[in-house]
Formats: structure tokens, C-alpha cells, sequence
């Protein structure tokens, strides 16, 4: 029984977490695009604008929900409902934590702990396109329709060079889960450097590495390859018809697809929850310094606010009470096993996402056809021929 | 009890997804009811243990070959296609030669139902390794020139599409 009480609150929790994951991702998205075209960002609502999620929350919800006239109205509202199912499904299979005794269970942070975790994950990706296709599709739109069009076939390219990616990894592991995946990149070559596949010992897999993100940007649509939305061309793509909740779960597909994109780029590549160097040189410090620091920060610039901002005279030492708090818990015996793993991988899954963030901010949209090129004629044999080296060397070491 | 309450809704959506795609007018609707049936499908190859079928159906077949055939249906004009008369013209030819195959099908039944027999349903036997390294053995060790000749001839279709279609490469 307390099997499932525990697998059914770990499910409430993974859910609300992942939610509010998108949500505020959208805050971090518009605030480090805003510090990088050097203006404050969304400021307005809440401290530093963080409620300004809750506020867009509201806004979508009480906005109207509008069928277009010669829409296919059962599709229309299929499509954002498939998007966003689909895109929030695939969170399941990925091990935040290794395994610990909680209340005589033995459990872990994350959900299931699949076989075949890659394989459900690839085909969960592969499902992905239909959310945008049948919706695209479906608003009986030209511009809806070329949106639709332009994903399904940038979606259906750059999956292959992300499964290329992907098995080049599965060479040296040599299984499909994804918790075994990550426990075998445990350890450090001559004790300092993490034996992550990126670095792994017959063939370090960097290049797998830079060939899964650049075709994990083309699979969640993000810019530079963020075709099916071309603004300056399409008005919004695929998702022009739609408004109110409906455009929001499309939105939140998005931001749940590069978590979960993230998430798996740091299981198959980065090594999951294993530190960046040994425990021996105080890795399990990094968060308790970090978290102090941050806090200790936010002391200091409220004891200095502008006089403009007069709200963070009280904001700032809330906020920097609450880290200041929160370090120390990382030191606590008990929750150190479980703590420290997790701080690692949201540490490695979050900068994943500011490095998405961060491209955005950086480089302009591609052509069509240089996508397709790009696709077919660089990035698939580059994949091909990682692959082939790395079973080749893998074959020899055996 | 919960294997058998899945086998039928698998079977259900399978078969449902099957007809659908045969009656329905609008061609976008047919193809996503074939994609239905091949969910379907790929849930009965997960209850009979077979995880790389099962990602291999949803991952070639729903997400590969289906999404070009949406994006075929997408762009040639549905309108005047849903117009058009279809299946009804061949309706008694039809029931005729489906009745006389069942027809057939059960007298043969009902004579030779005694030397007609299945055989008895073998109990898959869990491997070393799992559905994954088992099938790579036989692929790859047991059964590697025929399925390198096979992936040759896929090939060569490939490139024959690539030249009929072009007339200039």
C-alpha cells in the first residue's frame, strides 16, 4: 500500500513541480533575453516581476476561446490537448536521484524506472509533431498550415541525428535504462575528471554531445531553428488561430519539451547527478556556497536598494533570509544523499536550459532550405561517422 | 485481469482504428484513425513483451511514415476529394465476394474442423538480456547477411524512388 501512496504523491508533486518548472521558465526566458539586450525585463508584477507568471496565468485563463469558423473544431481542440500531453508524459522515465529508503520503500525522485527508458522517450518524441501538425492543420489557416508543414518535416530531419546521437552513448553503456545509464558514469579518471560520457575513456562522446543539442533545438522548435513560428513570415505559425488556454499548452508543451530535453541530455551525456569533481575537494559544498552566497548577496543590495525600487528594501531580505535558510539544509546527514544528487542534476539540467535561452538571445533564425541542408547534408553524416568511430573503437576495446 | 482488460482495449482501438480508416470521407481523418490502429497495435506488441517492436512501431511507423503521409494529405486539396462519390458503387461486388469467402471459410470450418487445428500457444521464454539484446543477437549474429541484403535492397529501392522522381540530379 505504501507503494502506491508514495508512487501517487511523487506523481502529484512531479506534475506541480514540472508546471510551475514551465511556468517559470517563461520568467527566465524573458528576463536573461531582456539583461542580454541590456533592459530589466518584466518588472512590473510582483518583486523583480515574479509573479508575472500567475499574472499571465490569470490573463490566458479569463480570455476568450476562439474556433475559428471553418476550423475542424474536434481536431482544433485535440491538437493543443496531444501537444501538451505528450510533451508533460515524457518527464517520467527520467532519474533525478539514485534510489533511497523513504518509509520503508526503496524510491527515488522520479517516476518510473523503465527497460526501455530511451526507446519510450524516442518514441515519445517522435509523437510530438502531431500536436503541431494536426494543429496547424486544423485552423483551416495558410500560415497555421505552412507553420504545421515546416515542423513536421524539420521534426521528422533532426530526429535522426538525435537518435544518432543517442546510440553513440548506448555503445559504451551498453543498456536502454536510463538509471543504469547514469550509474555507470559514476567515477573520475586519475581522480578529478568525471568519467561522464562526454568525457568517457575509449571515446568521449563531446561531439554526440554537440550534435544532440543542435538537433534538440530543431526539435523543440527553438530559435535558430524556430521555423514553424517565424514570426517575420508566418505571423505566429502554427499556433496563430489560437487563443486563450489553447495557446497556453502549446506554450507550455515548448517549455516542457526543453526540460525534458535537458533532463535527457544530462542522463545520457553529462552524467546525471554525479558532481562535476569529487566529494574529497567539497563538491557536496557547491550548494551551500552557492545558496549562501546568494543570500548573502541579496542582504547586501537591500541594505543599498535604489531609492526607485523602494519595494526591495523589503523583498531582498525576504528572499535572502530564505537561501540564507535554505543552505544549511544541505549539510543535514540524512537528506545529504538525496539532496546533494538532485542539486547536481537540476544544476546540469538548468544550465542546459539557460544555454537555450541563451542561443536565443544570440543567433538569428535559419533559412528554410539552409535548415533542411544543414540537416541532411552536415549534421546526419557528422552523426553517422560519430557513430561509426565509437562502435569501432568500442569494438576493438572489447 | 488487468492484462487481459488492456489486450482489449489495444485490440479495440486496433480495430476500430482499421475501420474508421476505410470509411471515413475526409482524408486527414483516415490517416489519423491509421495512426490510431498502429497505436493500437504497438500496444499489443508491448504486451507480448516485445519493447523494441513496440518503440520501433510508434517511432517509424506513427512518428516517421505517418507524419509524411499528413503532410501529403495537408497539401493536395481535400475539398474536392470529400466531394466525390467512393466506395458506394461497388457495394453489392462487394458484400458478394466478402459473403462468399466467409461462406467458404465456414464450410470448411464445419467439414474439416477436426483436422484443423491450432497449435498450442508457446510460452515466450524470458531471454538473457531482455526483448533488446536478444533480438540484436538473431539480427545481428544468427541472421547478418539476410538482413544486410535486405537493408541493401531497401537501398536500392531508395535510390530507384530518388531517380524515377528526379529527372534531373
Amino acid at each position: 500500500m505504501n507503494f502506491y501512496l508514495l508512487t501517487l504523491i511523487k506523481m502529484a508533486l512531479t506534475a506541480l513541480v514540472l508546471l510551475t518548472c514551465c511556468a517559470y521558465a517563461v520568467w527566465v526566458e524573458r528576463k536573461v533575453l531582456a539583461h542580454i539586450q541590456l533592459r530589466p525585463g518584466p518588472y512590473r508584477v510582483g518583486p523583480h516581476g515574479l509573479l508575472q507568471p500567475l499574472a499571465d496565468l490569470i490573463k490566458l485563463l479569463t480570455k476568450e476561446g476562439i474556433v475559428p469558423s471553418y476550423a475542424n473544431p474536434f481536431f482544433y481542440l485535440l491538437a493543443p490537448f496531444l501537444a501538451v500531453a505528450l510533451a508533460l508524459t515524457a518527464i517520467v522515465v527520467i532519474p533525478f536521484t539514485p534510489e533511497f529508503e523513504l518509509f520503508g520503500v526503496r524510491t527515488a525522485i522520479g517516476l518510473t524506472d523503465l527497460n526501455i527508458g530511451i526507446l519510450f522517450l524516442l518514441a515519445l518524441s517522435s509523437l510530438g509533431v502531431y500536436g503541431i501538425a494536426i494543429g496547424g492543420w486544423a485552423s483551416n489557416n495558410k500560415y497555421s498550415l505552412m507553420g504545421s508543414l515546416r515542423s513536421s518535416a524539420q521534426m521528422v530531419s533532426y530526429e535522426l541525428p538525435l537518435a544518432m546521437a543517442i546510440v553513440s552513448p548506448l555503445l559504451l553503456v551498453n543498456t536502454l535504462n536510463l538509471r543504469e545509464i547514469v550509474e555507470l558514469q559514476n567515477g573520475f579518471h586519475f581522480g578529478l575528471l568525471p568519467k561522464w560520457n562526454v568525457f568517457a575513456s575509449p571515446v568521449p562522446q563531446a561531439l554526440g554531445f554537440v550534435i544532440f543539442l543542435i538537433a534538440a533545438f530543431a526539435e523543440t522548435n527553438r530559435v535558430p531553428f524556430d521555423l514553424p513560428e517565424a514570426e517575420s513570415e508566418l505571423v505566429a505559425g502554427f499556433h496563430t488561430e489560437y487563443s486563450s488556454m489553447m495557446f497556453a499548452s502549446f506554450f507550455m508543451a515548448e517549455y516542457a519539451n526543453i526540460i525534458t530535453i535537458c533532463c535527457v541530455a544530462t542522463v545520457l551525456f553529462l552524467g546525471g547527478w554525479h558532481p562535476l569533481w569529487p566529494a574529497e575537494y567539497g563538491s557536496d559544498l557547491v550548494p551551500v556556497v552557492l545558496l549562501a552566497a546568494a543570500g548573502l548577496m541579496l542582504l547586501f543590495h537591500a541594505a543599498q536598494a535604489a531609492r526607485r525600487r523602494k519595494w526591495d528594501r523589503f523583498t531582498f531580505p525576504v528572499f535572502g533570509v530564505l537561501l540564507l535558510g535554505l543552505a544549511p539544509v544541505f549539510l543535514i546527514p540524512v537528506l545529504k544523499p538525496v539532496l546533494i544528487p538532485f542539486f547536481w542534476f537540476v544544476a546540469k539540467a538548468g544550465f542546459l536550459v539557460f544555454v537555450f535561452i541563451w542561443i536565443r538571445g544570440t543567433l538569428p533564425r535559419y533559412r528554410y532550405d539552409q535548415l533542411m541542408r544543414f540537416a541532411w547534408t552536415f549534421l546526419f553524416p557528422l552523426s553517422l561517422a560519430n557513430l561509426l568511430v565509437t562502435g569501432l573503437v568500442v569494438a576493438l576495446a572489447g | 485481469m488487468t492484462e487481459t482488460v488492456f489486450f482489449y482495449c489495444f485490440a479495440a482501438l486496433a480495430v476500430a482504428g482499421a475501420i474508421l480508416t476505410v470509411t471515413m470521407r475526409n482524408a486527414v481523418h483516415c490517416a489519423i484513425s491509421l495512426i490510431a490502429s498502429l497505436g493500437g497495435v504497438a500496444g499489443l506488441y508491448l504486451m507480448l513483451h516485445a519493447e523494441f517492436l513496440f518503440a520501433v512501431q510508434i517511432v517509424l511507423y506513427i512518428g516517421g511514415i505517418m507524419v509524411l503521409f499528413l503532410f501529403v494529405i495537408m497539401l493536395v486539396n481535400l475539398e474536392a476529394a470529400a466531394r466525390e462519390r467512393q466506395f458506394h458503387r461497388s457495394w453489392v461486388g462487394g458484400l458478394l465476394c466478402a459473403g462468399g469467402t466467409g461462406a467458404m471459410l465456414a464450410w470448411f470450418w464445419l467439414r474439416g474442423a477436426g483436422t484443423l487445428r491450432l497449435p498450442p500457444a508457446v510460452q515466450p521464454t524470458p531471454r538473457e538480456g531482455g526483448n533488446v539484446e536478444s533480438l540484436a543477437m538473431v539480427l545481428f549474429r544468427d541472421y547478418l547477411v539476410p538482413f544486410e541484403l535486405a537493408s541493401l535492397l531497401l537501398l536500392v529501392a531508395i535510390v530507384g524512388g530518388v531517380m524515377m522522381a528526379k529527372k534531373r540530379i
